[in-house]
């Protein structure tokens, strides 16, 4: 029962990952993503970082290496998977999730920290939150605007598959509380079924105390359950 | 077999923000120059032998569909010509 966090070329979010997943008592293991998915695999992230440099596009190349086909297989299953960041960007080129995150608003990297709010706690890796929870979790990315197809997105609402959108302090969802122009201020959300999700802030990097705040805690508890 | 160079050209679907595009005609403007709007592409050059224009074009597609362009935000063109 070991949680496996992919490692491509360019992965910087893997090794802390794995010392938040650890903190929380959950077993987890840096897999290679040449070496494919172990069989004994309990869960999955797909963490942060530049994989492949960007190239093409962000996640575009890693989300059609082989590995990601065990994942797939995996996720079908119903191994919990996860992508962070470059794995959100990763999770959505490899239609494990809907829509596609793209070229901030700002059409700058943005290294900031953010509020999102708990759209949907129904889920394993929000179950640890109240609906309509305010978090504080950090950003940082240069293609985090989350778009997609009106139709689509309209879809995404009505089944209650966005996980988190970015909002105020108070919880209220602006415009100005939007740091990438996503639409709706999407920040993350789940693939077909609820153990597949995506998102673009890093609940890895506040998950260990020393940092000071650990509002990430709950979303990598979903591999604890 | 036939020498075909493909020529793709993948570009934002009409209504999909594109910030990059929007930062260099307002550099463009800066400069002195009046323009109604800029859009911006990616183009790729596929050199491939097939049998035909057709199976070129064909082939193109399918490494375009695959790869080089993400259909949840982009629209592409493929035009194919004997090198």
């Amino acid at each position: 029962m070991t949680v496996s966090v992919l490692q491509f070329g360019g992965s910087n979010c893997d090794r802390d990952t794995v010392a938040a997943l650890d903190h929380l008592g959950v077993d987890a293991d840096l897999v290679w993503h040449d070496d494919g998915l172990p069989a004994e695999t309990s869960g999955v992230v797909v963490p942060g970082g530049f994989s492949y440099g960007d190239y093409l596009r962000a996640g575009a190349m890693a989300a059609r290496s082989p590995i990601m086909a065990d994942v797939k297989e995996a996720a079908e299953n119903g191994t919990p998977v996860l992508g962070i960041c470059n794995g959100a960007q990763i999770g959505c080129e490899a239609r494990l999730t809907p829509g596609a995150f793209t070229t901030n608003e700002s059409a700058r990297f943005q290294c900031e920290h953010v509020h999102v709010r708990v759209e949907n706690a129904d889920t394993p890796f929000t179950q640890a939150y109240e609906e309509g929870e305010v978090i504080e979790l950090p950003i940082a990315h240069g293609e985090g605007r989350f778009e997609i197809d009106d139709d689509e997105l309209d879809r995404l609402e009505d089944d209650d598959r966005v996980l988190f959108r970015y909002c105020d302090a108070e919880g209220d969802v602006t415009e100005g509380a939007n740091p990438n122009g996503s639409k709706h201020n999407v920040a993350g959300v789940l693939g077909e079924h609820d153990h597949v999700a995506v998102l673009m802030p890093h609940p890895e990097r506040v998950s260990l105390p020393d940092v000071g705040i650990t509002d990430g805690q709950g979303v990598l508890q979903a591999f604890g359950r | 077999m036939t020498a075909y160079t493909a020529t793709v050209t993948v570009r934002l679907k009409g209504g999909v923000l594109d910030p990059e595009a929007e930062t260099t005609q307002r550099a463009l403007e800066r400069l002195g120059f009046e323009l109604e709007d800029l859009r911006s592409a990616d183009q790729f050059e596929l050199d491939i032998e097939a049998d035909d224009a057709e199976a070129a074009g064909e082939r193109a597609e399918e490494m375009t569909e695959r790869l080089l362009a993400n259909p949840t935000i982009h629209d592409y063109d493929v035009d194919i010509e004997q090198r």
